[in-house]
């Protein structure tokens, strides 16, 4: 088995597929001859040829509607936005026509179409780059919303994601893209969309996350562990579908629980994932349900954002209110 | 118009009236049915000129026909054509059966044409998803409505047409509003740089909903933004269906023949208002303006044209009439006949399998619909 960084694993699913399928093209800015600005796609527009991986004019919307054209063309497309931040300018081709092509055409027609984009804090880049967006595009039915923690499942679930003839956004945490290695398997393998994963087993209390987030988790749960508690993490790697019954069982084996996500805390994943817990399992509880996340502004210039984001620090304090309860 | 600023050693205001006067409109027909450009005359035979004829009538009673159906409550959301038939039926008629289709909301009658069933096409009015579950073989795809989205939609489909080695073409329509949007400029900047086989056809019919199109921009045409894409433009008189027949064929061969995308835009005015919920052109446009529009009418020049010819009469434009009739009578009795659509229907088609949020949401909708 080989040692991977997650952008290794990223660039090892891509090939798979680009072998697998002829339909399967992609492209974006600068992810051709340059191998994007993260080198993700290095190498592939050379064994694939420019036919199949290739550069586009610097232009979003033109780059999600060429995405559905081609998806209606019978191909597979994996499309690149080069940071998420930049999504706004192609909103409307997210969310307003792939989300919606399966209902309005009544299943005729399908955009089978992979976003793959980076993002995340704690890498001090300008403005609308490192932004927390996963909770706007759950919002949107149709979507399906990926976000890994670790390279052995950033492969198993792009190849999914890519599979999948619904559309599916791809976040790629900058953070975590070199920050460790994992040993990940050479061949294919998949995981499969819209299921969690407990990254480590607890019995007091169930850290529900996703993301960078996990890692501090986890770094939490360590912490806690030599005080005595036995906390569990739950990794959701897919939000939207949520993994409703993983979170559930968790809950109902700990009896508490927060949830840690790195995004600002108005109307986003942690809330919906509260609001499952309370629907689901209230009566397997023993204390409220708390939230750690960043504050109600938008993403910081970079000198604030260590303090900004959540940390390890935050997800004890948190823990404690939740364990002593 | 003269520049009050100096030039110095160069006159950018030169070069962009150059660019402007380049921009001449393309007529075959006049409004008396005068063949007054025979270079341009296309190549199309006595039955070919009466089919489009038909077609063009046909259309016109389906407009009056879909407006008065919308008023007695028997259609929904209807976007009257009167006026750009031949805009939109001539384009269509000068494409083949595997070109593609990307309408916007007005452009239902090219999607007829290209083999929408009629009863479909009431079904996409009255808010019916069987409207747009497209039968096999048809290359459309439902009315876009949000303005512009499906000219870069258009670009892509082009590129995969190329992609397979096809011989045909990814053609959208849009409106003088739709020029202004981003997409508009993405799209045909994106076909030019790949150059796949794409046609723009913008309907400049001088008014977005209420906005006039010399408020849309500086420019005086919209074929020139053409220029800045690096592809054709031309602008065809659009009440003419020849003139745009000829237009969009060409554009047609240039792209199968690998040498990229074309726009085209084509100067029309659509009779009615911009929709039948409440819009009122009477707030926007004179009479005068309507009345110097109406003379150019697309059905009057071609069937002066076509009865100098010899080839049209009364008698057979009768006919069309009462097969349009016909037509829309059976029609609107199948799309009576068509299930009620139901919030079930919609939640099967999210998602290619239900998550399982939907499923739990789906039981209860299932149980409230069977009451």
């Amino acid at each position: 088995m080989a040692q991977m960084t997650l952008i290794q694993a990223i660039t090892d699913a891509l090939r798979i597929e680009l072998r697998n399928d002829p339909n399967v093209l992609l492209f974006g800015e600068d992810v051709g001859n340059n191998g994007g600005v993260f080198r993700a796609t290095e190498g592939l527009q050379k064994e694939f040829g420019e036919e199949r991986v290739f550069d586009t004019p610097l232009a979003e919307s033109g780059i999600g509607g060429l995405a559905i054209g081609l998806g209606l063309q019978g191909f597979r497309p994996i499309m690149e936005i080069q940071f998420f931040g930049f999504v706004y300018e192609v909103i409307d081709s997210i969310s307003g026509q792939m989300a919606r092509m399966r209902y309005r055409s009544g299943g005729r027609y399908n955009s089978p179409v992979t976003i793959r984009s980076p993002f995340g804090g704690g890498v001090h880049t300008p403005e609308l780059h490192a932004d927390s967006l996963e909770g706007l595009m759950t919002q949107q039915p149709g979507l399906k919303v990926v976000i890994p923690s670790t390279p052995y499942d950033a492969k198993g679930l792009l190849l999914s994601a890519i599979r999948d003839n619904d559309p599916v956004i791809f976040l790629e945490h900058m953070k975590l893209y070199r920050s460790f290695r994992q040993e990940v398997p050479e061949e294919e393998y998949t995981i499969p969309l819209g299921k969690a994963d407990v990254k480590r087993e607890g019995k007091d209390l169930s850290i529900i996350t996703y993301g960078a987030m996990v890692h501090e988790s986890l770094k939490a749960a360590e912490e806690l562990e030599k005080e005595g508690f036995s906390v569990e993490v739950v990794d959701l790697r897919t939000l939207a579908p949520l993994d409703i019954d993983a979170i559930v069982a968790s809950v109902e084996k700990t009896g508490r629980a927060i949830v840690v996500q790195e995004a600002q805390k108005q109307a986003g994943i942690a809330a919906q994932v509260v609001a499952e817990i309370n629907d689901r399992a209230i009566l397997s509880l023993e204390a409220p349900v708390l939230r750690v996340a960043g504050p109600d502004t938008v993403y910081p210039f970079s000198q604030a954002e260590t303090v900004w984001l959540p940390n390890y620090k935050d997800v004890i304090e948190t823990a404690k209110k939740v364990l002593s309860f | 118009m003269a520049s009050k600023t100096k030039n110095q050693g160069f006159d950018a205001m030169k070069q962009l009236e150059q660019i402007s006067e380049q921009f001449q409109t393309i007529q075959v027909l006049n409004e008396e049915g005068e063949v007054v450009n025979e270079a341009a005359m296309p190549d199309l035979t006595d039955e070919q000129l009466q089919e489009l004829m038909s077609r063009m009538v046909y259309t016109r009673i389906l407009d009056q026909r879909s407006i008065s159906l919308n008023r007695q409550g028997r259609l929904g959301f209807y976007a009257p054509t009167a006026g750009q038939e031949a805009s939109q039926l001539a384009s269509q008629y000068a494409l083949e059966k595997e070109d593609f289709i990307l309408p916007g909301y007005r452009d239902v009658p090219q999607m007829i044409w290209h083999g929408l069933p009629l009863y479909q096409a009431f079904l996409f009015s009255r808010g019916h998803f069987h409207g747009n579950q497209i039968p096999e073989g048809v290359n459309v795809i439902s009315p876009q409505i949000i303005i512009g989205a499906q000219i870069i939609q258009a670009a892509g489909v082009a590129l995969g047409m190329k992609k397979r080695g096809a011989k045909s073409v990814a053609i959208t329509y849009t409106g003088d509003g739709g020029a202004s949007q981003g997409d508009f400029y993405e799209g045909i900047n994106f076909a030019g740089a790949f150059k796949a086989p794409a046609i723009f056809v913008v309907q400049n019919n001088r008014f977005a909903i209420s906005t006039p199109v010399e408020k849309q921009s500086a420019a005086k045409t919209i074929a020139q933004k053409a220029v800045a894409a690096g592809i054709p433009g031309i602008q065809v008189d659009g009440m003419d269906p020849l003139a745009v027949y000829s237009a969009v064929k060409q554009a047609r061969e240039r792209a199968i023949n690998g040498e990229g995308p074309t726009l085209i835009e084509t100067l029309t005015y659509r009779y009615g208002p911009h929709t039948m919920a409440g819009d009122d052109p009477t707030r926007y446009r004179t009479s005068d303006l309507d009345n110097e529009w109406e003379k150019k009418d697309p059905l009057v020049r071609f069937r002066k044209f076509l009865e100098k010819k010899g080839i049209w009469n009364e008698e057979k434009e009768n006919e069309v009439i009462e097969k349009a009739k016909e037509d829309i009578k059976e029609a609107i009795k199948k799309a009576d006949e068509a299930p009620k659509q139901k919030v079930t229907d919609l939640m099967e088609n999210m998602y290619e399998q239900m998550p399982q949020n939907l499923e739990e949401q789906y039981a209860i909708y299932k149980e409230k619909e069977s009451k």
